[in-house]
């Protein structure tokens, strides 16, 4: 679309690149602006758990508090530890930060909003937020601290198991749905979404899908790579300023992206049940907002109820739990399919 | 079988913990009932704070400008840091023609105290107590060095020393 505005006053190799620094520019301020709205929502969510009411003096609902909090962190001294790996040390951060942007442009916000449609569109997305615990793990390793290294440590064991079961989970809505482009998935939802269609072993695996996706995201039952109250901040505790903020802003962002794929693979993306408003332009958007920022908030609430696992539970659970139940689920996806179960 | 039982429990019980804490979530961001934190700078006039809190030591006066301190300095030697000084005299009573002590100045050093409460446990009259103010800030130390007993107040005749 603006491809083809942008090719009537110039020619179509430059109007190609201009696209191309058009959407990126796009992305970047989406991924900021959602970032900080995450945070404002993740702290007055909180304040209603807690008998609070959380962030309420700056702007409508303490809407800007987080704006204040950002321009805080930019004015920011960058201050670093002695004897630390100065080049790991800097570029850690761009691991997490693109990694979390690479997997928002896939993201298909409607039929006519995503930036990157490709036919292997879940796979990426996969394999794209993997790279993350590179960076997670670098940041603990150059840190030159050990309760960093600690940190990393952890969320090495943690983030490359937790993505088995996600990975299987993915799977199986894949058996389901015969294809692993993302909009080809939304598509196929029409007749009704898959945590419908795929009954039984859809829902445990909407169950598996998000137990994972909130260790994924290193988030609280799971958030023993940070630790608070025995590793200081884990992985992040010697960064300052700017390098705190990008991998702050890059948990909230990494927190949206598992909701929209939770969405996308269970809740029907874009589309309401029934087919109302199915087709109008942008409605599909807001929809698809909507739908995350509810996963969000599901995961929001398990954050403040449940309390934090052990290493050893941590594993457990991965282990002997949600690896055999997700294989043993793809299996019965399998035969649903296969014997025409399915609705 | 206890595999799939531990599955159940444990579905279960997370399910039981999110349904209290749901609770308090969405009672919260409907009606605000249960919002055990106050708004501090706009509640200002009608802020109360609770019975137990302790701002500074304060000493009671009644309508006639009476408090019940006979100066008889037990709260002075409780204090475990120094913050209390009292300055007395030895006066002739009028009425029983005694000599008996009377309270000139009640210091009290409020930046040098703990809030520990040893002289308002120690004092056999029950002549100071917990004041609630703790709007405190200043912008000179010597302004914390407070007189508890107001000028011209006298000894209250009638008290009686209940304690000790």
């Amino acid at each position: 679309m603006i491809l083809e505005l942008l090719n009537q006053f110039m020619p179509a190799e430059v109007a190609f690149y201009v696209e191309l620094v058009i959407i990126a520019v796009v992305y970047l301020g989406v991924f900021a602006l959602l970032g900080l709205f995450l945070v404002w929502m993740e702290r007055r969510v909180a304040g209603f758990f807690q008998l609070r009411l959380g962030p309420n003096r700056r702007g409508p609902s303490g809407l800007f508090q987080t704006v204040a909090d950002a321009l805080k962190l930019v004015s920011k001294e960058l201050t670093a530890t002695e004897g630390r790996d100065k080049f790991l040390h800097g570029i850690a951060p761009y691991f997490v930060i693109v990694a979390a942007l690479m997997a928002l442009s896939l993201i298909p916000f409607s039929a006519e909003l995503q930036a990157f449609d490709i036919n292997l569109g879940v796979f990426f997305v996969t394999a794209v937020t993997s790279i993350e615990v590179v960076g997670i793990f670098l940041a603990g390793w150059a840190s030159n601290n050990k309760y960093s290294l600690i940190g990393g440590m952890r969320s090495g064991i943690q983030m490359i198991s937790y993505e088995l079961s996600i990975g299987m989970t993915i799977v199986t809505m894949t058996v389901l749905a015969g294809t692993i482009q993302l909009s080809e998935i939304v598509e196929m939802q029409r007749g009704g979404w898959f945590i419908w269609t795929g009954h039984i072993p859809a829902f445990i695996g909407f169950m598996v899908f998000m137990i994972a996706g909130t260790a994924e995201s290193n988030r609280t039952p799971f958030d023993l790579v940070e630790a608070e109250s025995e590793l200081g901040a884990g992985f992040h505790s010697e960064y300052s300023g700017m390098g705190f903020a990008y991998f702050f802003l890059a948990e909230f962002v990494n927190m949206f992206i598992i909701s929209a794929m939770a969405v996308t693979l269970f809740f029907g993306g874009w589309l309401l049940p029934f087919e109302i408003g199915a087709d109008i332009p942008f409605v599909g958007a807001i929809i698809f907002v909507v739908k995350t920022l509810s996963v969000v908030f599901l995961m929001m609430w398990f954050r403040w109820t449940f309390p934090r696992l052990r290493i050893d539970q941590l594993l457990t659970l991965e282990w002997k739990y949600l690896i055999p139940i997700s294989m043993v689920n793809i299996v019965v996806m399998a035969i649903l399919v296969w014997l025409g179960l399915t609705f | 079988m206890s595999y799939f039982k531990d599955i159940f429990n444990a579905v279960k019980t997370l399910l039981t913990g999110m349904k209290i804490t749901g609770r308090y979530f969405f009672v919260n961001l409907f009606t605000r009932r249960d919002v055990i934190t106050v708004q501090y700078p706009d509640n200002i006039d009608t802020l109360k704070m609770h019975d137990r809190f302790r701002g500074e030591v304060i000493m009671g006066h009644d309508e006639n400008n009476m408090h019940q301190c006979d100066a008889c300095t037990i709260c002075e030697n409780a204090c475990p840091n120094g913050t209390i000084e009292i300055i007395w005299d030895k006066e002739k009573n009028p009425e029983t023609g005694k000599t008996q002590k009377v309270l000139l100045n009640h210091i009290y050093h409020l930046e040098m105290c703990t809030m520990c409460g040893e002289c308002i446990e120690a004092c056999p009259s029950d002549a100071i107590e917990w004041g609630q103010n703790f709007h405190h800030v200043t912008r000179d130390r010597s302004n914390l060095t407070k007189s508890l007993n107001r000028p011209e107040s006298i000894l209250n005749p009638n008290f009686v020393k209940s304690k000790k």
